[in-house]
């Protein structure tokens, strides 16, 4: 009979899994860079540890007793013992002190990250929409999608809800996850400590492009946070008339762009992400694909390929039409 | 109608005993689908941006993944053991309800048939093959699954398909209790019930109690695609959250719905092959129906990235944290039980302590997201994807593979091979390990779950490979388990009454046991009739023919003709056909009817 080692199989993938490591792992929950995912962080490490010291323990006695116990010839018929009522008493309290250990930090962390900010936070209103985010500024008259820019050290209150179903809002390196649930407000809030780019995405199930509905928050230093929200206070850029971008802007306006989408003293839609400083994001379609040329172009042209069920529909804009509408979309930075 | 080969004697067999191999079978070819949707969702995301499957046909995946391991293999994989075991370990010659019985099997495999279905039956609503099969996920988070969001017949097949379910699992529930509760033998004692009924019972009470919550809330949900009506519609002023409540009401104790069964096999695997009572038996018996009654108190465990606020985190956090104690106290009595025997390394007890070695890790992990605040980052990530699978996989299927090895001698009058049972446990082991361990790191790292493609930067790319390299191992290690079921139809070695000096009343009958199980009804002096004690000598076996003819009844159509009834009812709500609800309606009331005056004793 092969004797049991059920403690080497587990440490083969704990190996691979190191060795496997490598590279900056942009959504990590264990890299915090704010005060919410550092409490956290620090949490998690310290019941970590008692598991591990827990695992250590039983899997050690369970391992013991199945190789110091095997059946060999000549060993007399166990005793047949039924139980013991002080053992009972003891693994019933043990694993109930160790509990213990683990409740009050917890408790003391859910209290202390309950989603309240000093009044002074900056406030932001997030929006899941399938499948995309929404952002607003209230007291900086802002509006933007799925890129969130914040200020480094600088309390945020996180209010989030759905326009449609169920999403999460989830920057991992800045604090736990959060439901937008339809109908209700949620908050979090936290502090970012490191300038940076941090990804993100939704974490609840949403439907056909759930895997799509990424997000990128730019922790930025004070002074590029305050560039950034004069560019968005700022009108729309206007385009030079005779210019590439005008003609751009009126193949815009005369499209059905228009419904879906506002670019302020062009259109009010709203179904859309804004597109009024579109020029100045990094990607596009919820962080999928950099925002460059080729990828608008194939994006406009027909977005559901590019991204399954996405509510945009094919747009007929083609040719010297359709170069016109990227270039006026860039130009709005 | 008492022939015993044949078709007919299948379809209208009322015998415990061969219900119980229809729901192996049926459960085990379950099993095989749900394998095979892991195996392409391990497909897919072997590496980033994979694209052997689309979004649609992933979430659509995943979703009958989860449903189908949870409603069609796992469950009724269990329910094989409650039906062929149950009545055997107590002394009787059926169930209480052998017709009910049968009944809950025919709708049970109708209900699997009519949900599988909707892989094929795209063409009827005009659209494609593989294209309305339920995609809301296992959950069915509402508003997503509202008419709005999800406007085809995908949401209409789950539903449906769930409520059939929840008949079949309804009426076995309250069968199985009634069965235990008054057909015991003489002497058998509440506290002398093996502990694998003991288990059975509390389960049925998990499920007569939790199954009639997702009834509701699936009525609700009927309400609001069929009728318009706004259970869950924010716009109207009702919540989604209501789902979400609902659904882990019910949710949570279906967890233990799971995994108790697997701790009664365990329970019953370690003592035989250690040669030692079960350490602790009235512990490990209260401790689990602790566990029943502080299953119903945690749900919300479920909700912690909701938002409900910092008190009621708190207190779903302590009441999570304190059912692990009960669970603690069964694997340190388990570790007892092997403690100072004389341990025989079957293939039944390699998986037993499987069970508890993986079991163990599944629970640690449960403590990490106990914490709201730690959950905070794992929810909804591969990290909970791998707590799941530690504690069905390595819990749940670990401990029905330990029963499927100890008992199938006893149903099949066929011992399976113990080498081919060993590569199955070995190759069972690693490639679960290699599965989902990595999965625990995946999440940490970032990744969210049911997504049917990753970016190549999320750097989790190596590990997906290794955790579908796992996965095939796994598949691998299931036809190595199918081959020895196969081969042992014919060239098994013949099994004895009792091939492992079994404690309890099964194994003093023969393999596998005659249609009225015992010749002479056993009376009980002892929890461990067959074992020597301190007080008691063991219980002779009951003689080789009965001194009288046992009176068997026949079978019955009326059962398989009620059940027909079911799905044809839904196939009239999926399809808006009026006449189709009518006939069903007729078909099930026929048959009732039938029933009712039949003279069961053919």
């Amino acid at each position: 009979m092969p004797r049991f080692r059920p403690w080497l199989s587990p440490l083969l993938p704990l190996a691979l899994a190191v060795v496997a490591c490598g590279g900056p792992f942009p959504q990590s929950t264990l890299r915090p860079r704010s005060d919410f995912a550092g409490a956290v962080d620090q949490l998690f490490t310290s019941i970590f540890w008692w598991a591990i010291i827990v695992f250590v323990v039983v899997e050690g006695l369970l391992c013991y007793a199945v190789i110091r116990y095997r059946h060999r010839e000549g060993r007399p018929a166990p005793r047949p013992v039924h139980g013991h009522t002080a053992l009972e008493i003891a693994w019933t309290l043990a694993p109930a002190v160790i509990l213990v250990f683990i409740a009050v930090p917890t408790m003391r962390t859910i209290f202390a990250t309950a989603g309240e900010a000093p009044p002074t936070a900056l406030k932001v209103e997030v929006i899941g929409h399938q499948w995309w985010w929404e952002y607003r500024y209230p007291d900086l008259r802002i509006v933007t999608a799925n890129e969130l820019s914040l200020p480094v050290g600088r309390p945020v209150q996180v209010s989030i809800t759905s326009a449609d179903v169920i999403h999460s809002f989830w920057a991992p390196a800045l604090g736990g996850k959060r439901d937008a649930t339809p109908g209700y407000v949620t908050r979090i809030a936290f502090r970012p400590d490191s300038v940076g780019v941090y990804s993100g995405q939704c974490a609840e199930f949403c439907g056909a492009s759930h895997a799509n509905m990424r997000l990128r928050v730019l922790v930025l230093r004070d002074s590029a946070f305050q560039a950034w929200v004069r560019r968005q206070q700022a009108p729309a850029a206007a385009p030079p008339r005779g210019s590439l971008e005008a003609r751009g802007r009126d193949v815009f306006a005369k499209s059905a762009c228009i419904g879906c989408h506002t670019i302020d003293g062009v259109s009010k839609g709203i179904i859309g992400p804004t597109l009024s400083h579109v020029g100045g994001r990094a990607t596009i379609a919820a962080g999928l694909f950099p925002n460059d040329s080729p990828h608008l172009a194939r994006w406009i042209a027909n977005a559901p390929s590019l991204k399954p069920g996405a509510l945009m529909m094919q747009m007929p804009v083609a040719g010297a039409d359709l170069t016109a509408v990227i270039a006026y979309l860039q130009s709005l930075k | 109608m008492t022939g015993s080969r044949g078709l007919r004697s299948w379809l209208t067999t009322t015998d415990h005993k061969r219900i119980g191999l229809l729901y192996f079978y049926t459960a085990f070819a379950f099993f095989l689908v749900g394998g095979l949707e892991a195996l392409l969702i391990r497909a897919q995301l072997a590496r980033p941006n994979g694209t052997v499957v689309g979004a649609e046909t992933y979430n659509q995946l995943f979703t009958m993944h989860g449903t189908t391991m949870v409603f069609l293999a796992l469950m009724p994989l269990s329910a094989a053991f409650f039906n062929y075991i149950v009545p055997l370990q107590i002394g009787a010659r059926d169930v209480a309800f052998p017709r009910l019985n049968a009944f809950s099997y025919w709708v049970f495999l109708l209900g699997g048939l009519f949900l599988n279905a909707s892989w094929i039956a795209g063409p009827v609503f005009r659209a494609g093959v593989l294209n309305v099969a339920p995609d809301a996920g296992w959950f069915g988070y509402a508003n997503l699954t509202e008419r709005q969001y999800s406007p085809g017949p995908n949401v209409d097949f789950w539903m449906l398909g769930l409520q059939i379910l929840g008949v079949s699992s309804l009426a076995a529930g309250f069968n199985f209790i009634v069965t235990i509760l008054n057909l015991r033998a003489p002497g058998m004692k509440m506290m002398r019930l093996p502990t694998f009924t003991w288990m059975t019972l509390v389960t049925q009470f998990l499920v007569i109690t939790a199954f009639p919550v997702i009834t509701v809330a699936l009525v609700f949900l009927m309400f609001d695609r069929f009728f318009g009506a706004h259970f869950y519609v924010p716009q109207a002023g009702a919540t989604p959250l209501l789902w979400q409540h609902l659904f882990w009401l019910f949710g949570h104790p279906e967890v233990y719905i799971l995994i108790l069964p697997a701790m009664g096999i365990v329970s019953e695997v370690l003592p035989t092959f250690s040669r030692k009572p079960l350490f602790g038996y009235t512990v490990v018996v209260y401790s689990g129906v602790l566990i029943g009654f502080m299953g119903w108190g945690v749900w919300s465990h479920h909700m912690f990235s909701v938002g409900l606020g910092p008190i009621a985190d708190s207190v779903f956090s302590a009441t999570t944290m304190l059912i692990a104690v009960p669970t603690g106290v069964k694997i340190f009595n388990w570790i007892a039980t092997l403690w100072g025997g004389t341990i025989r390394g079957t293939t039944a007890l390699h998986f037993a302590v499987g069970f508890i070695a993986m079991f163990i890790i599944g629970g640690l992990s449960g403590v990490t997201h106990a914490s709201p605040p730690a959950d905070l980052q794992q929810t909804d990530t591969y990290y909970v994807v791998a707590h799941i699978h530690y504690v069905l996989f390595g819990g749940t299927i670990f401990g029905l593979f330990a029963g499927i090895y100890y008992w199938w001698p006893k149903m099949t009058g066929r011992l399976l091979s113990e080498a081919l049972g060993k590569l199955h446990f070995w190759l069972t082991f690693i490639g679960m390990n290699l599965a989902f361990f990595p999965m625990h790191l995946i999440g940490l790292l970032g990744m969210p779950r049911r997504i049917y493609t990753y970016a190549p930067d999320l750097g989790v790319s190596s590990l997906n490979l290794v955790s579908t390299i796992g996965a095939l191992l796994i598949g691998v290690a299931t036809l190595v388990f199918v081959v020895n079921l196969w081969r042992t139809r014919s060239h098994g070695a013949p099994a004895p009454n009792d091939p492992w000096g079994g404690a309890t009343l099964e194994w003093a009958i023969p393999s596998p046991p005659p249609p009225y199980n015992f010749s002479v009804i056993p009376t009980v002096a002892s929890r461990l009739p067959r074992w020597k004690t301190e007080h008691h000598d063991p219980m002779p076996d009951p003689p080789a023919a009965p001194p009288a003819p046992v009176h068997v009844p026949g079978g019955s159509w009326w059962p398989p003709v009620a059940a027909l009834g079911l799905p044809v009812l839904a196939l009239a709500l999926l399809t808006h056909h009026l006449w189709l609800a009518f006939l069903g309606v007729a078909i099930m009331l026929y048959g009732i009817y039938r029933w009712a005056f039949e003279p069961f004793e053919i």
